[in-house]
């Protein structure tokens, strides 16, 4: 029999502390649905969708009340419809938008992720009008989210893409203004995207993924936290073993999800992202392990080098525990859905500037960052060359998810709710960087990029 | 199917023979039990086998959170591989 305290820590674990799968996410590719009649090929979308994850949501119960492990969401993955609406020779996209909004409504999954374009190194036709297309869709669906990649460390920053979302993102917020802005918290513009991510809004099925496939996010800030109050006043060697070993049991209850799932459903499993990811609930947050290190408030100095302990001792425990570790696997940042880092912000002590510096180490970028709404589509996107550049530079995965929320002013709050969270709106440097971004062109891939 | 059921409440007579004999009136089989009193709390872990039931697993674990919420009891449970999973390499 097992021992009573290793139970009954992982029973505490879940009753008190936030333990949960914060995703399983079907993959599903749709490379069979091109069409060149674009109402033919929604029609194909929505039936694939509808037969491939018409068992999803049931098999996210059951394994939910046999394991007794919370799983938030059930969500869905699809091939980025750049590359599947190409084949249509006419008609809007965003009809292809409303026809996954319809097929997720109809499994009952929470979000569908894959209004995509990887435009990296360049447009296709169907790139830009799938682009164009972006702030309508968001602002016509609920459930859709979607994701541009416009830089990888081998082929550099699309600086036409960079230049280019910015006003996407502008006319998303515009388009959802009386939501103060939300479509824009379903779109991310990555570098060096992944995929094979179960989280949201950056969700895609890759090009290289199979026909399906099964992935885990876990998360578990709570518990990291509980853990690191156990160690108080001990070395860093301590905290990075704590973390490890937490991390380590929370992944392995992830990758007995993912199995479960993956036979359950008759589909391969893909990989578990071992993912910190935090909500808007006390007891829930990252900043919140970051002050457990004994930073004052997070955000403060000495904030990078505890989320790259993080970081990392995440990885070091988890990879052990899973056959496939994938997606961002690391800690998240958000913003608006962590407790501690929209208090960090509240106060003060967080800028915008210190969480670019956050994004070198953490495992992903600015995420859910409300803005002014006055900011200039220009400055949005120089902020995304930023981030962009960072994560060419260090050969990870970065992202900018930012609401430059309508009519509202450093100070305000929005409220998304849910696990979206609220954000308070944040100061932004209003310096110009317009003649930068005009220049166009791409900044071509670092020297490192040439490996072979 | 084995599962691990924990069982915690306020400490008092009877909390075993109650939690004992709903399981035995379902046809679970009881594989193995811990019992003890931590700072006034009763804690109980039992390792059961739902396959000698005729009930499925849904109907064994919406019996025990009825008895649970009935007596004030705090009953969870869970398929017993998540538990060697995440304490055994």
């Amino acid at each position: 029999m097992l021992n009573i305290s290793d139970i009954m820590q992982t029973v505490n674990m879940i009753d008190h502390q936030h333990l949960d799968i914060r995703t399983i996410t079907l993959g599903i590719s749709l490379y069979d649905c091109a069409d060149p009649d674009i109402n033919r090929c929604a029609g194909k979308i929505y039936d694939k969708i509808c037969r491939k994850a018409a068992n999803l949501v049931n098999v996210g119960c059951e394994i939910e009340r046999e394991y007794g492990i919370p799983i938030v969401n059930k969500r869905i993955s699809v091939t980025p419809i750049a590359l599947v609406a190409a084949s249509c020779e006419n008609g809007e996209y965003s009809i292809i938008g409303r026809s996954l909004d319809k097929a997720a409504k109809t499994c009952g999954v929470d979000f569908i992720g894959g209004y995509s374009a990887l435009v990296h190194k360049g447009f296709t036709d169907a790139d830009r009008k799938l682009i164009a297309s972006i702030p309508e869709t968001l602002s016509a669906t609920d459930i859709v989210c979607s994701s541009v990649n416009v830089a990888t460390t081998k082929a550099g920053i699309n600086m036409d893409a960079v230049a280019l979302m910015g006003k996407v993102i502008k006319k998303t917020a515009e388009l959802t203004a009386s939501n103060d802005g939300l479509g824009c918290a379903k779109l991310v513009i990555f570098a060096n995207a992944v995929e094979d991510n179960p989280f949201m809004a950056g969700a895609f099925h890759g090009p290289g993924e199979p026909e399906c496939a099964v992935n885990v996010g876990v998360s578990g800030p709570g518990v990291v936290w509980r853990a690191l109050q156990d160690v108080k006043g001990e070395s860093f060697d301590v905290v990075a073993e704590t973390v490890k070993r937490t991390a380590f049991r929370i992944t392995r209850m992830g990758q007995v999800v993912a199995h479960a799932a993956s036979e359950r459903l008759g589909v391969p499993f893909g990989i578990v992202d071992l993912s910190l990811a935090p909500t808007p609930a006390q007891g829930d947050s990252v900043a919140r392990i970051l002050e457990a290190m004994g930073l004052e408030t997070c955000g403060t100095h000495g904030t990078t080098a505890a989320l790259a302990l993080l970081n990392d001792a995440v990885k070091k425990g988890g990879v052990m525990a899973s056959g496939h570790v994938g997606g961002l696997s690391g800690a998240f940042i958000p913003v608006s859905e962590d407790e501690g880092m929209i208090s960090a912000v509240k106060s003060g002590v967080l800028s915008l500037e210190k969480l670019e510096a956050m994004t070198c180490v953490c495992s992903v970028g600015l995420d859910m960052i409300a803005v002014p709404g006055s900011t200039s589509a220009d400055t949005i996107s120089a902020i995304i060359a930023d981030e962009a550049a960072i994560g060419v530079i260090n050969n990870k995965t970065t992202a900018v998810r930012i609401i430059p929320a309508p009519n509202k002013n450093v100070g305000d709050n929005v409220e998304f709710g849910g696990l979206l969270g609220n954000a308070p709106v944040m100061k932004v440097n209003s310096v110009g960087s317009s003649e930068f971004i005009a220049r166009g062109g791409r900044i071509p891939a670092p020297i490192h990029s040439l490996r072979n | 199917m084995k599962a691990v059921m924990t069982v915690t409440a306020s400490d008092r007579v009877g909390i075993i023979a109650g939690v004992c004999s709903l399981l035995a009136d379902m046809g679970v089989n009881i594989l193995d039990l811990n019992q003890t009193v931590m700072q006034g709390i009763f804690t109980m872990t039992l390792l059961v086998d739902t396959s000698t039931s005729s009930h499925s697993f849904d109907d064994i674990r919406s019996a025990l959170i009825q008895r649970s919420e009935k007596e004030n009891l705090n009953i969870h449970i869970q398929r017993a591989d998540i538990f060697d999973a995440m304490h055994r390499i």
